[in-house]
């Protein structure tokens, strides 16, 4: 079942948490929304249940609008950041609550509630703690019980808040891939919200970064992270050397040294911001070709783990520049702290800054 | 105002290990240890035995007769009317007024707050005078009440509604920070699941709450059975009528028959200690959920 | 209160029905009774009102009340804060009893409690019989009525102070204590500082509770106009000969005081909140 949301806006008060937000998610993804706390990420994720309702805009569950409809008829599954399992049910009852809630006319048996309870507990592999209460459960174990609980219902859409925000670093990385699997079995469209972008690039069919209430971009986990289509969505996925610039007919200008731009060839004298990556900072100890390079001082070397993070100082400015290397090409390279290296950055990002008040005297 | 201030369930028997560095030396600890003994055999304790002995006093059959008098018995029996007519309004009250504060968001929440507490600031003897301003002889509602011939003062619904005044608060003030505390993530979840209004209160709230409900209901009871001010400005004192346990005692005490008295008032005592020992239980036992909880989470 | 009835954004059901049936259940049970005290007044000119409610004999019975409540009070501030202590702190045998035991004078009937107090304290009681040949007499003076008040005020900072006292950290004392202070200077400039305004609260609410309190005082008191006669008596033999409206103007008076403890009772637990969790 797809998902149609339409210039939704929600204010709480004079906090503006969502502004016209249009978003399509196709039938059977795993979406991501992604942005930091506050963006509006979890809000929107309430209005396509129907726990929270928008100011203005539209929901549409399959082309039909479910804006009115009440939580109770959209069929949706919904996971809880901290769970919300009923704390006085054992977890059968726990999985068992969204059947046996229903009127008499459509409600299983009890032998029929049975067999699905331990079908659905057998799918996240908890059966055996069938007789248990939530309190003695892992967090781990919280997480798939919600989750099968939300299944239980046979939601056609299910909606995930912060599904792993609560646990520990290696149980989240175990959930994670498993909730992939379970989204490849069972294929229902499925959104979850995060503000960790390794987890949403890891899982996601399709990213969608939010800001201050807003898209920032919506794409493949790939496409957001090579191609970021504006300086928030570079700083929010993954680390980044930021460089304050000036742009003038095509060419940024970057700590004196003059990088070519397949765009902004009209810009005049504009000041801009360039981001590189920290693999992207390529060291020698001395200058090769005739690639524009800068000279830097290394000034601390963090050489633990597969990768080598390397602390940069350009010899004319107070700016610290992040390189991350190999191990291989560390050693290879033989530098230390102290010394002076050649840096050349390569897949400079530039975009204009806002405000472009500069740049309008100019013209 | 009253009791709701102790019983926030915190488990006061947890031994807290002291270092050397933070605790008194012995004679100080026995010191005070001995002057709070002292202070509440005096207050608490020798009262508390004196209304058994005294009821006794004259011997076990006296005691009995007195217990088995006709008019004890009417008043036995009228005091659990009052508690089991009292205690159901004030729960479902209580409920209400605890789901929509609780759960929702809207102005003038601490103003209704502060208000459901009233009952609390309010003497009783005042709270008897407002139910006679209202449906006595002389009160707003007197003559038309005459005219259909019912009696609220001087009868049992005035006993009835005093009552209700006085309780007022209990449950109310137990659930409210309760199902503040506990959020509404269980109940928005129940709501996904399917779940109607009616449904989420009976299966997930309310079991959620069972404890803290229980404890109002025990300390609503223990006040509704042993309220005397309130109650004795609308009761009128007729004997076999009107009188409820403490009436009763008054009545009896204030006629010199103070075996009987005290043998009444040994009764209400009695209740007052089954009050204090469900009531620990109930914190016992929410105590002990507790540090389950604490156990897996650590 | 209706019309301040925001549109709930919140999608649980039952909230109009919940606040609708509090609201008219308060106003029935509570605020439409209580204002026919203040309309009942009205009867009165306000001359009249100020002759009842400043009659001799009245403002006696204010001063016992007052007075009473306040020693009642106090003596619970501070015996409370012992018992709060002693349960927190320390271990001896039957303490589980004694904890349970503190709130005896919510579960007690007043009535039970007045007469209990009254045997004990009368001169041939147990107690009153050992105080009476040094001259002190309890029952049937005003200090019975001290010491009805303090039973019946009793729990309140007990169990106001004890949570506090239980939470506080034993790492800020050793803390103290490491940088030299001694228990009597830890106790007066870290844990004093901590309890106090828990205290002031179980204070403020032992007073408010006194001065309302008729049941256990009647008894013990002797009822002897100007000397041991408490003001909700007063209330009640006015009511007997049938003045309605002077015994309605004494209530008011309390009424109004009552109100003003209330406010500060919740303005005290409001700021004392605040306090604690912005501390955190």
């Amino acid at each position: 079942m797809s998902i149609e949301i339409r210039n939704i806006r929600k204010n709480f008060g004079s906090f503006s948490a969502l502004n016209d937000v249009t978003l399509d998610v196709p039938s059977g993804e795993l979406v991501a929304l992604l942005g930091p706390s506050g963006c509006g990420k979890t809000t929107l994720l309430r209005i396509i249940a129907g726990l929270e309702s928008p100011d203005s805009g539209s929901i549409h569950f399959h082309g039909t609008d479910a804006t009115s409809q009440q939580v109770r008829e959209r069929q949706v599954g919904f996971v809880f950041q901290h769970y919300a399992l009923f704390r006085h049910m054992t977890v059968f009852e726990n999985v068992a609550f969204g059947l046996r809630v229903r009127p008499k006319e459509t409600r299983p048996s009890d032998a029929e509630i049975k067999r699905r309870v331990h079908e659905l507990l057998e799918l996240v592999q908890l059966d055996w703690l069938a007789d248990r209460y939530p309190p003695q459960l892992s967090g781990g174990q919280r997480q798939r019980i919600a989750l099968a609980r939300a299944l239980a219902v046979e939601p056609k859409v299910l909606l995930l808040d912060e599904p792993f925000g609560a646990l520990d670093a290696k149980v989240r990385k175990e959930l994670r891939r498993w909730l992939r699997r379970l989204h490849d079995e069972l294929h229902i469209t499925s959104i979850f919200v995060t503000h960790d972008q390794e987890e949403a690039l890891e899982v996601a069919d399709r990213v969608v970064v939010i800001n201050k209430g807003q898209i920032e971009q919506i794409g493949s986990p790939q496409e957001v992270y090579d191609h970021p289509v504006s300086p928030f969505v570079y700083q929010f996925l993954g680390n980044v050397n930021q460089f304050k610039s000036h742009i003038h007919e095509g060419l940024a200008d970057i700590g004196g040294i003059g990088i070519k731009l397949d765009v902004h060839h009209d810009t005049q004298n504009s000041p801009a911001l360039a981001y590189v990556r920290p693999h992207d900072i390529e060291i020698h100890k001395a200058r090769t070709g005739d690639a524009p390079a800068f000279e830097a001082i290394v000034s601390y070397v963090h050489a633990i783990g597969p990768l080598v993070r390397l602390e940069l100082q350009r010899a004319d400015q107070t700016e610290l520049i992040e390189a991350e290397l190999t191990q291989e090409r560390f050693r290879e390279l033989g530098i230390n702290q102290g010394e002076h290296v050649f840096v050349y950055p390569r897949n400079v990002r530039v975009f204009l800054d806002n405000p472009p008040l500069v740049a309008k005297q100019a013209t | 105002m009253t009791i709701n201030a102790t019983s926030q369930y915190s488990n006061y028997h947890t031994k807290v290990a002291r270092s050397r560095a933070t605790s008194e030396p012995i004679w100080i600890r026995w010191l005070l240890i001995t002057i709070t003994l002292l202070f509440l055999s005096l207050f608490l304790i020798v009262p508390l035995a004196a209304v058994f002995t005294e009821a006794l006093r004259k011997g076990f059959d006296t005691y009995i007769t007195a217990l088995v008098d006709p008019d004890a018995l009417s008043s036995i029996k009228l005091t659990f009317i009052a508690a089991a007519i009292a205690v159901p309004l004030n729960l479902v009250f209580g409920v209400a007024a605890a789901w929509a504060i609780a759960k929702f968001e809207f102005k003038g929440k601490s103003i209704l707050i502060t208000l459901i507490d009233l009952p609390f600031a309010v003497s009783p003897v005042i709270a008897g005078l407002i139910y006679v301003l209202i449906f006595g002889l002389q009160g707003w509602v007197g003559s038309t009440l005459i005219d259909h011939d019912l009696k609220v003062i001087f009868a049992i619904p005035g006993i009835v509604l005093a009552t209700v005044f006085v309780t007022f608060p209990f449950v109310a003030r137990e659930l409210i920070p309760l199902m503040q505390a506990q959020g509404k993530d269980e109940e928005e979840a129940g709501l996904v699941l399917g779940a109607s209004g009616w449904q989420i209160l009976w299966r997930i709230t309310l079991p959620n709450v069972k404890w803290g409900l229980l404890y109002g209901v025990i300390l609503t009871n223990a006040r509704a059975m042993g309220e005397f001010g309130a109650v004795s400005v609308v009761s009128g004192h007729i004997r076999g009528m009107t009188n409820t346990m403490p009436l009763h005692v008054e009545i009896l005490y204030n006629e010199y028959n103070y075996a009987a008295a005290f043998a009444v008032a040994s009764l209400l005592a009695l209740l007052a200690l089954v009050t204090l020992v469900l009531k620990s239980l109930v914190e016992w036992q929410v105590a002990r959920n507790a540090s389950n909880l604490e156990k897996t989470f650590s | 209160m209706i019309n301040n009835m925001a549109k709930q954004k919140n999608v649980l059901p039952g909230f109009n029905l919940s606040l609708g049936y509090t609201i008219f259940y308060l106003s029935l049970i509570v605020l439409i009774p209580l204002s026919a005290a203040f309309i009942k007044t009205t009867e009165l000119s306000l001359h009249e009102f100020w002759a009842v409610v400043s009659a001799p004999r009245v403002v006696a019975s204010y001063k016992l009340t007052f007075g009473a409540s306040l020693i009642a009070a106090l003596i619970n501030g501070a015996f409370g804060l012992l018992t709060a202590w002693v349960l927190v702190r320390y271990t001896f045998p039957g303490k589980k009893i004694i904890d349970a035991l503190v709130d005896l004078p919510f579960a007690l009937p007043t009535a039970v409690a007045g007469i209990a107090l009254t045997a004990v304290y009368a001169s041939n009681g147990w107690i009153g019989s050992w105080l009476e040949p040094h001259g002190i007499k309890v029952a049937f003076t005003p200090l019975g009525v001290i010491v009805a008040l303090t039973f019946i005020g009793l729990p309140f900072v007990v169990r106001t102070v004890q949570p506090v006292l239980q939470d506080l950290e034993a790492e800020t004392e050793e803390a103290a204590a490491s940088l030299g202070a001694n228990r009597w200077q830890t106790f007066t400039k870290i844990i004093f500082p901590a309890i106090w305004p828990a205290l002031l609260t179980g204070f403020a609410l032992a007073f408010a509770r006194a001065i309302g309190e008729y049941g256990s005082v009647i008894f013990i008191a002797g009822n002897v106009p100007f000397v041991s006669e408490i003001t909700p008596l007063i209330i009640i033999t006015k009511l007997e000969q049938y003045e309605y409206a002077s015994a309605t103007a004494v209530a008011v008076v309390m009424l109004i005081i009552s109100f003003l403890l209330l406010f500060a009772i919740n303005g005290l637990q409001w700021w004392f909140n605040r306090r604690a969790t912005t501390s955190h």
